[in-house]
């Protein structure tokens, strides 16, 4: 970013302004995740820096409310993960099948009416999760599902689903349709070409999508809200109570553990994103 | 000359045009079959359900299969005068069937809801059937009128009358904040009381302005991270990913921490001076803790469509610009700017759908200033159990929310979304 040399005076500043802002707004990104580090490892019960945290004092930090969120009495954030964990999983399991079925057939040249199906299958992310939330509701209730496991899995399947044919769709655009031709004119029947062929290529698709799901699926708490009864709690509905409530530091010790996740499941999707880019011959 | 041309014929003697018409349909048979699952199941566990809100929101036949000798009569009844004797020895007889099922308190809730003062002459009514006080061989209409003098009234039997149609549009009315006046006419509620449409603005503001906020702090970032060499944007664009993909009740937490009063921003401003240590502003539980929070965390889906469509602009371009005698302004206005038009619809498109139905944030941070439709959505589903009318409200924001995404459709098109 170094300016040359002949640069005017008021460009300089211009320029400097130009960083100052971009400076300023990549604080504003990420500032407020790592303010949580710190408090969880408070002391004291307040969610403002005490006397002791600013000096340093070793004594004002302790992983207290980590102790309080394992073992603590009446702590429902064991269950509340187990429920998340499982949740996730099945709903992520879900969203795969479903939507890198449908993300075949939708890059496939000879579907129809195309346009109006992604549309359709795209929606839920874009519907308010409110209404989402609402119409899974009077659905599950009719059905008998509400309240149960099997009805959050559904509702976060329909959630989870619109990702994985973004990212599948996306990474089907690139793919050569000559190789599986040229699998079945050697005498792999379709499966077998798509076991083979197909899927390990457009696998770094499938498992983004699937990450983007179980993102969206253990994050949910709209849907979940108007589901869950008391034995489906899950981490986000436990936190939503919680902040509603009382803002208590084992909050934020959670909080940290579920930063600590995202950046394991960025670092993921970042790499199978440069590997499908290698993979594809995208040199950006 | 086409009668001239030979048919071109495959080896089993079919046409060759047949024979690719007949492998086409296959192909679109076997595409088709790829997507049903998922169609299938979208339609049965989403679309229709939310088709079924719409059945919801204007569903009034409660009273209409209460009372179904009652409005039979009424057919008959032009409504200006008290209603005859048929009438009322209708509306004894199918009130008779609900008091016997315990089943009257409906009918009075819902019609107090059209008249006021109906809940106590239903009760009214309902006691002297219990102790047998009507005499089914004389006039019931006379009887009926010594119950209490409301039954006297011609405006409650107007009142019943206008619940006989099934079908209502009612709670439609109420999310705008009118209603159907007692001569059927449309009317809008006391001016203090219209709630609703102070939300409706709301929301459409607080969504704009954080689409607003979200371009202004994301073109600029955009911009360098898109033009920065591979490894300094490649560690910056961490910072936009990382929050993206943390949750976000983490996220709506830091804010609730930082901009409480005693939090690190008031602790800022008290050190640079700006505010008195014992006068802090209130910066949660209200508009600005709203702004704040969801323009931070809408940000990164302002970067991302414009970073994408930023990274394909060639920097010779703006050389160019400059070179043809542009100052470096002239060139970003006249060259740039132009190109990054399609991120910028893309992304303010993306980040207004998702602000106007938000829910979690403002309901943490909002307070009651900063709350938006959907929390009154949520409200009404939880609190007063108004289903219909929450039904009602959320198609309305639905119908709002699916005309920005067709026209993001059409100038984008949804297979574009980018995630990261």
């Amino acid at each position: 970013m170094a300016l040359p040399s002949y640069t005017e005076t008021r460009y300089r500043i211009w320029h400097y302004f130009y960083v100052a802002i971009c400076t300023f707004v990549f604080f504003f990104l990420i500032a407020p995740l790592f303010v949580i580090f710190p408090l969880s490892f408070n002391a004291e019960e307040f969610l403002v820096f005490s006397e002791g945290m600013k000096r340093l004092d070793p004594d004002a930090f302790s992983f207290r409310w980590y102790h309080e969120m394992v073992y603590g009495t009446k702590n429902p954030w064991g269950l509340a993960a187990k429920n998340s964990f499982i949740i996730a999983i099945f709903a992520t399991i879900g969203s795969i099948i479903l939507g890198t079925l449908a993300a075949l057939g939708l890059s496939s040249r000879h579907m129809p009416y195309k346009g109006l199906i992604m549309a359709v299958l795209i929606s839920p992310m874009i519907v308010p999760l409110i209404i989402s939330g609402v119409a899974i509701f009077f659905f599950m209730a009719k059905v008998g599902l509400a309240a149960t496991h099997t009805g959050i899995v559904l509702a976060h399947i329909i959630l989870g689903t619109p990702f994985v044919v973004i990212t599948v769709t996306a990474t089907l655009s690139g793919f050569d349709h000559s190789v599986t031709r040229a699998a079945s004119s050697l005498g792999s029947n379709p499966v077998n070409t798509f076991m083979k062929i197909t899927l390990p290529l457009i696998l770094p698709g499938v498992i983004s999508g699937g990450l983007f799901a179980f993102v969206t699926s253990f994050d949910e708490v709209v849907v979940v809200l108007f589901l869950a009864g008391l034995e489906n709690t899950t981490i986000p509905v436990q936190m939503w109570t919680g902040l509603r409530e009382q803002l208590s530091p084992t909050i934020l010790a959670v909080a940290t553990c579920l930063i600590i996740l995202s950046t394991l499941i960025l670092v993921t999707a970042e790499l199978l994103r440069r590997r499908s880019e290698r993979l594809r011959g995208i040199n950006r | 000359m086409s009668s001239e041309t030979k048919q071109i014929l495959t080896t089993d003697g079919i046409p060759l045009e047949v024979s690719l018409k007949k492998a086409e349909k296959k192909n679109k048979i076997k595409a088709f079959l790829l997507v049903a699952p998922l169609l299938l199941f979208l339609f049965i566990t989403y679309v229709f359900p939310i088709g079924e809100m719409f059945t919801r929101s204007v569903d009034d036949r409660m009273v209409t299969n209460m009372l179904p000798k009652t409005f039979e009569a009424m057919e008959k009844w032009d409504g200006k005068e008290l209603p005859p004797e048929e009438v009322f020895a209708g509306f004894y007889s199918d009130f008779k069937v609900l008091v016997e099922n315990q089943t009257q308190g409906k009918l009075g809730q819902r019609l107090n809801k059209e008249k006021n003062g109906f809940n106590s002459i239903i009760k009214k009514l309902m006691r002297q059937i219990k102790r047998n006080k009507i005499n089914e061989s004389q006039s019931i209409k006379e009887q009926i009128m010594k119950v209490h003098k409301r039954w006297r009234d011609v405006e409650y039997w107007q009142a019943i009358k206008r619940t006989a149609p099934p079908y209502t549009m009612a709670k439609y009315l109420k999310g705008m904040d009118m209603y159907f006046a007692a001569d059927g006419s449309i009317a809008q509620v006391d001016e203090d009381r219209r709630i609703h449409r102070i939300l409706w603005l709301r929301t459409l503001e607080i969504a704009l302005f954080v689409t607003i906020f979200c371009f202004l702090m994301g073109y600029p970032i955009a911009h360098l991270l898109a033009t920065l060499p591979m490894k300094y944007s490649n560690l910056l664009m961490i910072c936009v990913l990382l929050p993206f993909w943390t949750s976000l009740l983490v996220r709506t937490a830091s804010w609730m921490i930082l901009l409480q009063q005693q939090g690190i921003v008031n602790d800022f401003f008290v050190m640079i001076g700006l505010v008195a240590d014992d006068s802090r502003p209130e910066m949660m539980y209200n508009k600005v803790g709203t702004y704040v929070a969801m323009t931070q965390i809408l940000l990164p889906f302002m970067v991302l469509p414009l970073y994408s469509v930023m990274k394909t602009i060639s920097p010779s371009l703006m050389r160019a610009g400059k070179s043809l005698g542009g100052t470096p302004f002239v060139a970003f206005w006249k060259v740039y700017f132009p190109l990054t038009i399609p991120g910028i619809g893309a992304g303010c498109l993306l980040v207004f759908i998702l602000a106007i139905g938000y829910y979690i944030t403002p309901a943490l941070v909002g307070g009651a200033s900063g709350t938006l439709i959907s929390n009154q959505i949520a409200y009404h589903m939880k609190s007063t159990l108004d289903w219909s009318f929450a039904s009602a409200m959320g198609l309305m924001l639905l119908s709002g929310v699916l005309v920005i995404y067709w026209i993001y459709n059409k100038l984008v098109g949804v297979d574009n979304i980018k995630l990261g």
